[in-house]
């Protein structure tokens, strides 16, 4: 049956499309598009089937080339990764979708056979990290996404982009090698690769310092990969200098799937018994994370670019993914991994706003926006929209990861860390109250009156993605139980011993 | 550009060699040492010994731009082909043993893998002359 072939096809899938997009770029340039959505919609539907089947009859397990599991390389899918592979895969064909129209006015013409190739590559090396069950599998595909990233950056017509995309593609190789030197310690020590085998051989060795310094470096490269509070220096340029379409991407999709990598490492090849008891880490997760929080929305208070604040604000809202999950109890890991999914719907659909703007009229810098509500009230209201689920009004979706994730820090007795993310509200409500108060309450004045005047909202094919996205973070947070039906089995399956 | 003949006449006995080598390494990779991407390397290093020696003109002339695209995706369809081949005859993906050949099954398992290699090699050698081609600056720009 086709149906077993589902969790390679969802893989196999966009790199065939990538060298069909290929060669139909070289016959047509307008081909590009209309491959590169059907690929990611079937992907999508393929994904939605794979999610609907793990949840009836647990999780699903290929062995590729029929090679049995410690030997071959295995695909395996549990609820965790049937998750995180609908969300991305959901965000990867809108963002499609999006770059349709906005793609046109920011990279040259010729380029554009490129752009939905690398695309493709992209959207094969996320589905590979979130469907594999072998480690150095992971690294591989996440060697492909990332390269496909660096390439996506460059694509911007600035000079900056050039320079931006090098710094990432710096930083991303280093944290690169801090993982295959972390996948190299634990092969040497243990001589398998696949992740349950992993599991199951590590528990006797954890007192050695081979496996703790692979943890260690596991713990480095990706919290380079993920931009954790100190590392996160390649990001704010990266999202800047990008085009939309690929800023977005970045946001929801790259950095997603580095968390996803991270849960799947922390949980899955060790044990909550390690990382909890064994070395206390978690604690320092969750104040690293608390720094990043904090950090991040002050630094985004200080930004002028709406892309920039964007992206600092990125830095503080991945904080709460890894505080939820370093706080390690039942409550605050379901709303951290209930948060990936809410924070790539929102920080997708503020990234296609800023896109929008830039389409229309141009405007980067926060301070044009003044009145701009008035012409393109639209995208004004999606912007609303999306901001006060990024501060965590009710009834959001991004108000019910922040609650859960401060349900669980207060369960646990870690009473400061609720105040961290009351704190870091705040500091949130300041920096986008500052953009809705330009849209709506001021005057353009004589030096922006023009731009905004002329200034509509966006061509459909931008706007749809843009309104389904402001649907999904209010739909997110009042049917909040569709997506935890799928977290919370997986988190007590994997917490329910502790 | 005018090079020493030397250069030209040692590059010229030399091609064909690398390119021979460059099969063999592909043909051996399932077996010992080497593989497709190697031995895609070492092809796609003969072409760029023809861009160095005779000015990057003239390899673009003697190696196209399209040629080196066209050539990426065969590859690549090739390694995914033999893979989705697999899938339609029962077995799962990459699952060698279960195409339909008149042979044993470890020689077809093994046919099969040298297949995808030279998927690989194809591959690589077209990807690595674009890169020299990318980086390459034409001496009439230059």
């Amino acid at each position: 049956m086709i149906i077993d072939h589902f969790p390679v096809l969802v893989v196999v899938l966009p790199l065939v499309g990538a060298f069909v997009t290929l060669l139909a770029g070289w016959a047509d340039r307008r081909l590009c598009f209309p491959i590169a959505m059907a690929t990611t919609f079937i992907q999508f539907c393929i994904s939605l089937q794979i999610l609907s089947r793990v949840m009836q009859t647990g999780p699903l397990h290929y062995n590729l080339g029929n090679w049995l599991p410690p030997w071959g390389i295995e695909y395996v899918i549990d609820q965790l990764n049937g998750f995180v592979l609908v969300v991305i895969l959901f965000l990867c064909v809108l963002t499609c979708l999006y770059s349709y129209r906005s793609i046109h006015s920011e990279i040259d013409e010729k380029k554009i056979p490129a752009f939905y190739t690398v695309f493709l590559l992209l959207v094969t090396g996320v589905c590979g990290i979130a469907v594999t069950g072998d480690l150095f599998n992971l690294y591989v595909f996440l060697e492909i996404s990332s390269l496909a990233a660096y390439a996506l950056v460059a694509l911007g017509r600035e000079k900056r982009s050039l320079v931006s995309s090098f710094t990432y593609l710096v930083m991303g190789s280093v944290s690169a090698c801090f993982i295959l030197l972390g996948i190299g310690h634990l092969y040497i020590a243990t001589g398998t690769l696949n992740m349950a085998d992993l599991a199951r051989l590590l528990p006797p060795l954890y007192g050695s310092t081979v496996i703790q310094s692979a943890f260690i470096f596991f713990i480095i490269g990706l919290s380079i990969k993920t931009a954790l509070f100190p590392l996160h220096l390649w990001l704010p340029d990266a999202y800047r200098y990008s085009p939309s379409a690929v800023t977005v991407l970045l946001a929801s999709v790259v950095s997603k799937i580095g968390v996803y990598a991270l849960i799947r490492i922390l949980f899955s090849v060790f044990t909550p018994a390690f990382i909890i008891i064994e070395i206390p880490v978690m604690e320092v997760f969750c104040w690293l994370a608390a720094v990043a929080i904090i950090g991040g929305s002050v630094l985004a208070i200080a930004q002028t670019d709406l892309k920039r604040m964007l992206a600092y604000s990125s830095v503080s809202q991945m904080g709460y993914i890894l505080l939820g999950i370093g706080i390690a109890d039942n409550l605050a890991v379901t709303g951290g991994i209930l948060q990936i999914l809410n924070h790539a719907v929102m920080k997708g659909c503020l990234f296609m706003i800023a896109g929008a703007f830039i389409y229309t009229s141009g405007i980067r810098s926060i301070d044009d926006l003044r009145g701009i509500a008035r012409t393109m009230p639209l995208t004004a209201a999606a912007f609303v929209i999306a901001a006060a689920s990024m501060i965590g009004i009710p009834p959001t979706a991004g108000f019910m990861s922040k609650w859960f994730i401060a349900l669980g820090a207060l369960e646990s007795g870690q009473w400061i860390f609720v105040l961290v993310i009351l704190a870091s509200s705040l500091l949130t409500a300041i920096y986008f109250w500052k953009v809705i108060e330009y849209m709506y309450f001021r005057d353009p004045g004589t030096r922006c009156a023009e731009v905004v005047s002329t200034a509509r909202d966006p061509p459909a094919g931008m706007l749809v993605p843009i309104l389904i996205l402001a649907a999904a973070c209010v739909l997110f947070g009042i049917f909040v139980s569709i997506p935890l039906e799928v977290i919370e089995p997986f988190v007590t399956g994997i917490l329910g011993g502790i | 550009m005018k090079q020493d003949v030397v250069i030209r006449t040692v590059c010229r006995l030399v091609v064909p060699f690398i390119q021979l080598f460059a099969l063999y390494v592909i043909i051996h990779g399932a077996s010992s040492a080497g593989g497709g991407f190697q031995g895609g390397v070492i092809f796609a290093s003969s072409f760029i010994l023809i861009g160095i020696a005779f000015g990057i003109t003239d390899a673009r002339k003697r190696i196209s731009e399209k040629f080196t695209v066209l050539f990426s995706a065969t590859g690549l369809s090739i390694y995914a082909g033999i893979g989705i081949l697999c899938i339609i005859f029962g077995g799962n993906f990459l699952g060698y043993s279960f195409l339909p050949l008149p042979l044993p099954g470890p020689e077809i398992r093994g046919l099969a893998a040298e297949a995808v290699e030279i998927g690989i090699g194809i591959t690589v050698m077209a990807v690595m002359t674009s890169i020299f081609y990318d980086i390459a600056v034409d001496e009439e720009a230059a």
